[in-house]
């Protein structure tokens, strides 16, 4: 415990807009006083300190701030924050529990599906929206899906099959459970 | 006792799975800008819109006006502190911030240091700058011309454009094997500009502390120790002072080595400012701006015997370096290893020429995923054999395997002088004809044609020199190119490991490991890696050109048996016998003739703090600097087949396999990522990365919806084969493998599609090779140039 509030952020200069803007992160919601054109990747990464969320092109070309918005990939860096008041955000971050790695995790790290790991975030992010719409995806259709997401580093090949060994193990799973 | 399973302790040969993974698929990777610092500003940068101009005059008072402006620099409060220019790594100076003229589109002429990087983006955008244009100089023909604009002018003594002349090789042989020769063979091409594009941009964040008069860079650099000793000499710190840190990188690929301005101005600003200054640039502004690699216009001749065999080689490279000659090369070689061509071939002499050129475009020639060059003087070699074959009409397979040099032949001295020591060239190439199916490749290309397809098949094949040193002939600005590794045994036997390379991907934190595992037994899970922190990590050049096994993971292996020298003393104290009695498996020692009475590595890491024998002194570390007695010679073999749509000149890959001998492998797992990443690059830069410059000098494709890079879904499915030749001088026979891929690549793309359409007559196209060029080819049966267009008069 604490008595020194000490995040709470100075008052923006005279002048100067702000919204009140609430969000579901990762099964938390969060509330921000934020500047209408403040990005959504840089409230996360600023505001909530998820810097697993990456800024890479700024353009929607990399993808390296895909996070889900209501399930569906969405490039963040192109996004306002206060365009997701009132929605669901999941980022990397919400992916493992405390205890155990998420399939599409455990399958980058089997798979070698990330070398620098400045994509990865986004490329998991991606692959997780796909493979819950598609539990049982080709391979064509995971290279589709990622399509929208850049790598620099592995060629593609190993993220492919990272995300293939996550379908797989997660349809194991569905049927232990 | 039952010896240890070198794999399940994570030694050699392990495909080891990451354990820098661990944090990034959590999302808790360590990037620059993920750092936060109490009490941070944030820097951006103003950038010039004209590529070659007179600053009349830069008015800041607006941005002043801005609220949670802290800050505004130009390039006269740089001059007053003497910091308006800086040296490069090539001799060269560098703008920091433009005072006297802009040279390039996206030069840096101004910061903002404020509150929040958005105002200090308002505020860059309230500076304004009164520009006089002159005319702009975009490539290395038109900078020779008498009338061209001087670009340098800063520079005393600089009376043209020219940066340098440089000549390799014996001419008189050369021109007397070309008088020989029965064919001679010529070739006219042009590498095109490239950006590395690594996927995390540039940045730093500068915290000087004056209070304890320390400077703190957190950056993006491949080789922090460089930059240290840069900067102490730059902003006249003592180096000691001075702490850089480069944390995790998203990426590298050549782009991380030069040091930019913005790091500089970041400096300044936290000295000015007495407050942390963080400085990330833009997608757009690190493609403008950053490391270009490439640029070189290649033209050469093969002197030929009608059975096939090379006689000589003659080649000229007109390299354009942008405004300020700021790549890194070593000292001695004006244009890096360009004369590393034609190493795999056995020719008798060999004439290189080169000249180098200031243009109107922002820096460039860095190596992008390639070791100083060698990606052009490969592209070049293959290209050329191509068109040799071709002008024979020998096959091309059977062309290569008449001048390959022969596996008896080593250690073998090309034309140039480099000694290369050993592989299996042959046994390489036919492992890759065989993969891909040649020899019904003929009989498929015909039938295809009849039905209207275009079908091609190209071959690269190539070694290249990896790893520099040895220090007597490598250094950048002459610090000479060796590396070290720094190894502390705890006393409960594990282990912390500390190199001066530097890791962007290439999983150091995972192999480096795998080497103390192998050479102490220790298990790679017991041994932790640090890189790229001055302060702790040893003094190492860094990591590109391939140099991070060759040079810092021999040191690995090296102070790992100097670890294994003492602790074989402490065993002989503990075993009560003395040394020379001692044997070593893996992970322990044991008296000869009486194997079970032995201890293992961490009996001797104990007892080092806990039973010391007389006169030995305590603690299990060692610090090892190695310096390479020779470069590492990798080869690869790489062979691709296409299909050419006539009607639109679109190409597809059918299939590529790849033949790499790297040498021992530490962690094939690694080595395949490694290569697959590099042929992707070598599948863009052939297929789509286009970056060029308009007349005027204005860049074009400085975002990804013009710069084409390759996503998951047109990106080919590679077929890899390894054949392994130890190198034999590295410790544990490791060859560099990093850039084999996208040194080698892209020939072996750019000879299939143009074995599909050569039967017009066409002898060239310019990477890349995009649907148009492709089509214009087909269609014309004329060569396709890349050269960037010129105003006409």
């Amino acid at each position: 415990m604490s008595s020194l509030y000490d995040v709470i952020p100075p008052a923006p200069p005279k002048g100067v807009p702000t919204r009140r803007t609430t969000m579901n992160v990762n099964g938390t919601s969060q509330t921000m006083e934020v500047e209408p054109r403040l990005l959504l990747a840089d409230a996360l990464r600023q505001a909530l300190g998820l810097t697993g969320t990456h800024k890479g092109c700024d353009t929607s070309n990399c993808g390296a701030c895909t996070v889900l918005f209501d399930g569906r990939p969405a490039k963040s860096c192109t996004m306002l924050a206060v365009q997701a008041d009132g929605h669901n955000v999941e980022t990397v971050e919400g992916l493992a529990n405390a205890s155990e790695l998420h399939p599409i995790q455990e399958g980058f790290k089997q798979e070698h599906g990330l070398q620098c790991g400045y994509c990865t975030p986004g490329m998991m992010m991606t692959a997780k929206a796909l493979l819950e719409r598609n539990p049982n995806p080709t391979e064509d259709e995971v290279r589709w899906a990622l399509s929208g997401n850049l790598c620099r580093c592995t060629g593609y090949q190993n993220i492919v099959k990272s995300v293939l060994w996550a379908a797989n193990k997660m349809r194991e799973q569905d049927q232990e459970a | 006792m039952a010896p240890l399973d070198e794999l399940k302790i994570g030694g050699m040969g392990a495909s080891r799975r990451r354990v820098e993974d661990n944090r990034f698929i959590r999302g808790k990777g360590n990037y620059v800008d993920d750092i936060v610092l109490p009490a941070m500003l944030h820097m951006q940068i103003l950038r010039s819109p004209v590529a070659h101009a007179k600053i009349k005059s830069i008015d800041t008072s607006a941005a002043w006006e801005v609220p949670g402006v802290r800050l505004v620099l130009t390039g006269e409060t740089m001059a007053a502190r003497n910091l308006a220019w800086m040296p490069t790594l090539s001799y060269d100076t560098q703008a920091v911030l433009a005072t006297d003229k802009v040279r390039f589109q996206g030069q840096e002429v101004a910061a903002v240091i404020a509150d929040d990087p958005y105002i200090a983006q308002d505020a860059c955008d309230k500076i304004v700058v009164e520009y006089e244009q002159l005319p702009a100089i975009v490539n290395p023909i038109q900078a020779q011309k008498a009338d061209a604009p001087l670009i340098r002018d800063d520079k005393e003594n600089q009376a043209t454009n020219k940066i340098f002349d440089w000549e390799i090789g014996d001419k008189t042989a050369t021109d007397q094997a070309f008088a020989d020769a029965d064919v001679v063979s010529k070739l006219d091409l042009h590498y095109p500009r490239s950006h590395p594009s690594p996927l995390e941009n540039c940045g730093s964040i500068a915290d000087y502390d004056r209070a304890t008069g320390k400077l703190t860079v957190y950056m993006t650099s491949q080789a922090p120790h460089i930059v240290r000793a840069a900067v102490a000499m730059v902003a006249e710190l003592p180096e000691h002072m001075v702490r850089i840190v480069s944390p995790d990188l998203g990426g590298g690929f050549g782009n991380k080595v030069p040091i930019y301005p913005g790091y500089v101005v970041s400096i300044l600003a936290s000295i000015l400012t007495e407050r942390p200054v963080k400085w990330i640039e833009s997608n757009s502004e690190n493609l403008i701006s950053t490391g270009f690699g490439r640029d070189v216009y290649l033209e050469g001749e093969l002197a030929l015997r009608k059975d096939g065999k090379i006689l000589g080689m003659r080649m000229k490279t007109i390299s354009d370096h942008g405004a300020f000659y700021a790549d890194a090369q070593p000292t001695k070689f004006k244009i890096g290893l360009m004369h590393s061509t034609f190493a795999c071939y056995d020719i008798p002499t060999a004439h290189l020429v080169s000249e180098g050129f200031y243009t109107n475009k922002a820096p460039g020639g860095v190596a992008y995923r390639c070791s100083f060059r060698v990606t052009e003087a490969m592209f070049f070699q293959e290209r050329m054999v191509h068109a040799a074959a071709n002008d024979l009409g020998m096959d091309q397979a059977e062309f290569r395997k008449v001048n390959l040099v022969g596996d008896d032949m080593f250690p073998y001295r090309t034309a140039f002088g480099f000694l290369t020591d050993s592989g299996q060239y042959q046994k390489c190439l036919d492992v890759g004809l065989k993969a891909i199916g040649y020899d019904t490749f003929k009989q498929e290309q015909e039938e295809a044609r009849k039905r209207g397809k275009l079908l091609g098949i190209g071959i690269s094949t190539m070694t290249e020199p990896l790893g520099a040193g040895n220090s007597r002939e490598y250094d950048i600005i002459g610090i000479k190119m060796f590396d070290s590794a720094e190894l502390r045994v705890h006393m409960t036997g594990k282990a912390l490991l500390r190199t001066g390379a530097k890791s962007q991907g290439q999983g150091h934190e995972t192999t480096w490991s795998q080497i103390v595992a192998h050479e102490l037994g220790i298990p790679a899970d017991d041994i932790v890696v640090e890189e790229g922190d001055t302060d702790s990590a040893p003094f190492g050049m860094g990591t590109y050109a391939s140099r991070s096994t060759p040079v810092a993971g021999a040191a690995v292996a090296m102070v790992s048996r100097k670890i294994r020298a003492k602790a074989r003393k402490i065993a002989a104290h503990l075993l009560e016998v003395s040394e020379e009695d001692i044997e070593w498996e893996l992970g322990r020692f044991y008296v000869r003739g009486n194997e079970e009475r032995g201890v293992t590595i961490q009996d001797c890491a104990l007892a080092a703090y806990s039973n010391i024998p007389d006169g030995l002194e305590p603690g299990l570390e060692n610090t090892a600097y190695y310096d390479p007695p020779n470069l590492t010679w990798p080869f690869a073999a790489y062979l691709c087949k296409v299909e050419v749509d006539a009607e639109s000149g679109v190409w597809d890959v059918l299939n590529f396999v790849a033949v790499d001998d790297c040498g021992v492998r530490i962690n094939p797992m690694i080595v395949e990522g490694q290569v697959m990443g590099g042929l992707t690059e070598a599948y863009a830069m052939a297929n789509m990365q286009y970056i060029t410059f308009d007349e005027e000098g204005n860049c074009i494709g400085a975002n990804y919806m013009d710069y084409l890079l390759p996503t998951a879904w047109e990106t080919p499915g590679f077929e890899l084969h390894e054949v392994v030749t130890p190198c034999p001088h590295h410790p544990i026979g490791a060859k560099g493998v990093g850039e084999c891929a996208t040194v080698a690549g892209p020939a072996a793309f750019v000879n299939a599609v143009m074995s599909a359409i050569e039967h017009t007559g066409v002898r060239n196209v310019d990477m890349p090779l995009m649907p148009n060029r492709v089509y214009e080819a087909l269609k014309t049966g004329k060569d396709v140039s890349g050269m960037p267009p010129v105003l006409s008069d």
